[in-house]
C-alpha cells in the first residue's frame, strides 16, 4: 500500500500523545505550578490535535470532514474521529479543571483513561478490519498500536518530568524501559506473524479460472501504471525491507531504552529519546503501510 | 447510514460471459464516455497529453492465460464493480456517502458527500473503485443508474452501457434476485460463479467460465475438407457428370 505522510504523522503524533494524556491523567505527573499544568495541556492536546488535522491532508475534499464523524454505526474511521473529538475535549476540561485546582474524581480520571486507550485501538481497527490486507487484518496490530502509545507515551512523561524539573522514580525508568521493550517484543512478533500472513486467494480462485489450470497474466487492463497499481501496489520498501526494520528498531527502541537505562534522569537526554522514538515509529508506521500488499494485486500477478 | 440495507428481493447486476469475451476493450470505452458526460462529475483523466497519462476508469479488460500446453487458452477478463451484497466498501465509509440502494442492490457514491478519504478504495478486494484525480471524490460503476431507469431513452438503450455496446454480447444486465430472469438462467445453466468468494463479499455479479475444450482426441477440423461439399448438387452436378462422361 502507499504510504502516505500524513496518515503516518497522523498515527504516530496521536498515539504519542494519547499515551501521554494517559500517563498524565494516572496521576504520573505531579501537578506542580498551574504554568506547568496548562504547558503540558497544551502540548498533549497539540500532539493529538495536528495527528488529526494531518489526517485530513491527504482527504481529496477537507472542508467536507465534519461528515466523517456521522457513520460510527458501521465504520471504525468514523468512530475514531468521533472518540477522537470526545476525548479532545474531555483533556481539555481535565487540563482546565487541573489548572483551577480542582479535584477530579477518580471515575472521570478512568473514563477518561479507557476512552483514549480505546481511541488508539479504533485508529487501529481502521488497518485490521480490512480484509483486503492480510498483513493488517491480524489480531497483533490492535496490540501494535495500543502498546506504542502507551510505551511511548511514558518516555514523553518522563521528559516532560525532567523537563519540569520534577523527580523521576528508579521505578517509572525502569517501568518505560519495561514497557518500551515489550512494546517492540510486539511489534517482532508482529513481523513475524502477521507478515507472513498470506491471502486466502490466488490469481487462480481470483479469477475463477483455476480449473483450467494455473493463471498466468497475459496484457495488463492499461499500458500505464493504474490508480491500483498506484495505490495498492507500492513495492519500494520490500527491496529494503530488513534494513529500515533495523533503524526502526533503533531509534524507536534501542536509543530510548539506552537513554532510560544510563541518564534516566537527564532532561536533554530523554528529549533525544523522545526524538529518536518519534522518528522510529515514523520508519515502522511508513513500513506498515509500504510492505502491506492488497489483495486485488492478485488481478496484476502477484503473489499472494 | 452506512449500514448496509436487508437483502432486496431485486438484485439488479451484470452476468459477463467468460467464453465470449473477445477483450476488445469496447465496453471500457463506452462506459467512460457515459461516465464522463453523464452522471455527476465527470470521470477525469490527468496527464492525458503528458508523459504518464492516467485516469479513472469504471471497468477494465485484463487477460489472462490459463491452463499449459493444448488446453491453453487466452481468457479476457472484464471487470467492473459486482454490486456485493455484503459490501465492505459501504460500511467503511465515514461519511455515508458511499451506500447500497434497498430498493435494487446497486452500490453508488454521492459525490456530494464523499471526503475522498480512499478508504472505499482500501475495503474492495475487486479493485473496483478509483478516486478521481480532478475532482477528489470516490468514482465507481453505478450500474449505470441513470440509462436503466431512464424513459427517455428508447427501450433498447436502457440498460448499462458496456451492456449495449458489447459487440459479442459477453455483458448481460438484468435481475438476479429473479431465480426466472434471462441472466439467473444463465447462471444456473453454465454454473456461474463469484470472484473471491472468500472475501464474503457476495457478490451480485456473476460470471459464466469458458465452455468446456472440444475433447483433445477429437479429430482436428480441416478447413478444405470443409469446403468441399462430398456430393455435388445442382449445376455442379452436372458439370461433374459431364466431365466425367468426357473423360
Ligand atoms: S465490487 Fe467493490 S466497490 Fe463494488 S460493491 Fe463490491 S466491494 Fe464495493
Ligand atoms: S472515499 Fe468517499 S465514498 Fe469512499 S469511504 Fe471515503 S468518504 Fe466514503
Ligand atoms: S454498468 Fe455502466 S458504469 Fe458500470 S461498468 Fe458498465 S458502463 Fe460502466
Amino acid at each position: 500500500m502507499r504510504p502516505a505522510w500524513s496518515i503516518i504523522f497522523f498515527t504516530t503524533m496521536s498515539g504519542l500523545g494519547l499515551g501521554l494524556a494517559g500517563w498524565i491523567i494516572l496521576g504520573l505527573l505531579p501537578l506542580m505550578t498551574p504554568a506547568s499544568v496548562m504547558g503540558v495541556g497544551i502540548a498533549t492536546l497539540t500532539l493529538i490535535g495536528a495527528g488529526l488535522i494531518s489526517s485530513t491532508f491527504h482527504l481529496g475534499h477537507p472542508e467536507r470532514a465534519w461528515r466523517a464523524l456521522s457513520q460510527w454505526r458501521s465504520s471504525w474511521l468514523s468512530r475514531e474521529g468521533v472518540l477522537a473529538v470526545i476525548v479532545m475535549v474531555g483533556l481539555a476540561a481535565w487540563f482546565l479543571a487541573a489548572y483551577g485546582g480542582l479535584r477530579v474524581p477518580f471515575w472521570a480520571n478512568l473514563v477518561l483513561l479507557v476512552l483514549l486507550y480505546v481511541t488508539v485501538y479504533a485508529t487501529s481497527m481502521i488497518y485490521a478490519s480490512l480484509k483486503t490486507v492480510a498483513r493488517w487484518h491480524h489480531p497483533l496490530t490492535p496490540v501494535c498500536y495500543l502498546m506504542f502509545a502507551a510505551a511511548g507515551g511514558l518516555l514523553a512523561t518522563l521528559a516532560l518530568l525532567a523537563i519540569l524539573r520534577l523527580p523521576i522514580t528508579a521505578a517509572l525508568a525502569q517501568a518505560a524501559i519495561v514497557l518500551m521493550l515489550s512494546a517492540w517484543g510486539v511489534k517482532l512478533a508482529w513481523w513475524r506473524l502477521a507478515g507472513m500472513a498470506q491471502h486466502a486467494g490466488s490469481i487462480e480462485s481470483a479469477t475463477g479460472l483455476g480449473q483450467l489450470g494455473a493463471v498466468r497474466p497475459l496484457m495488463p487492463p492499461h499500458t500505464e501504471e493504474n490508480y491500483l497499481q498506484h495505490e495498492m501496489g507500492f513495492v519500494v520498501a520490500r527491496k529494503h525491507a530488513d534494513k529500515l526494520r533495523m533503524i526502526a528498531l533503533a531509534l524507536g527502541g534501542g536509543l530510548p531504552v539506552l537513554v532510560l537505562l544510563l541518564a534516566p534522569a537527564s532532561a536533554g537526554a530523554l528529549a533525544v529519546a523522545v526524538l529518536a522514538h518519534v522518528a522510529g515509529m515514523f520508519v515502522e508506521r511508513w513500513l506498515f503501510f509500504a510492505e502491506a500488499k492488497h489483495v486485488v494485486t492478485l488481478y496484476y500477478g502477484e503473489a499472494a | 447510514m452506512t449500514m448496509l440495507p436487508e437483502p432486496s428481493a431485486i438484485k439488479l447486476g451484470l452476468v459477463i460471459d467468460l467464453d465470449i469475451c473477445v477483450g476488445c476493450q469496447a465496453c471500457v470505452v463506452n462506459c467512460k464516455e457515459w461516465n464522463t458526460s453523464g452522471y455527476g462529475a465527470p470521470l477525469a483523466d490527468s496527464d492525458a497529453y503528458g508523459e504518464s497519462p492516467t485516469g479513472a476508469w469504471l471497468n477494465r479488460v485484463h487477460a489472462y492465460e490459463a491452463g499449459d500446453g493444448a488446453n491453453s487458452r487466452t481468457v479476457h477478463f472484464p471487470k467492473s464493480c459486482l454490486h456485493c451484497e455484503e459490501a465492505p466498501c459501504v460500511t467503511v465509509c465515514p461519511t455515508g456517502a458511499s451506500f447500497k440502494r434497498a430498493e435494487d442492490g446497486i452500490v453508488l457514491v454521492n459525490e456530494d458527500w464523499c471526503i475522498g478519504c480512499g478508504l472505499c478504495a482500501w475495503s474492495c478486494p475487486y479493485g473496483a473503485r478509483e478516486l478521481d484525480p480532478a475532482e477528489g471524490v470516490m468514482k465507481k460503476c453505478t450500474l449505470c443508474v441513470d440509462r436503466i431507469y431512464n424513459d427517455n431513452l428508447p427501450q433498447e438503450d436502457q440498460v448499462p452501457a458496456c451492456v449495449r455496446t458489447c459487440p459479442t454480447n459477453a455483458r448481460h444486465f438484468g435481475d438476479l434476485g429473479d431465480p426466472n430472469s434471462e441472466v439467473s438462467q444463465m447462471v444456473a445453466a453454465r454454473s456461474g460463479m463469484d470472484l473471491m468468494p472468500e472475501q464474503g463479499t457476495k457478490p451480485v455479479n456473476k460470471y459464466l467460465p469458458p465452455r468446456p475444450r472440444r475433447a483433445a482426441d477429437e479429430a482436428p477440423v480441416s478447413l478444405v475438407a470443409m469446403a468441399e461439399a462430398d456430393t455435388p448438387t445442382g449445376f455442379w452436378k452436372w458439370v461433374d457428370s459431364a466431365l466425367d462422361r468426357l473423360g
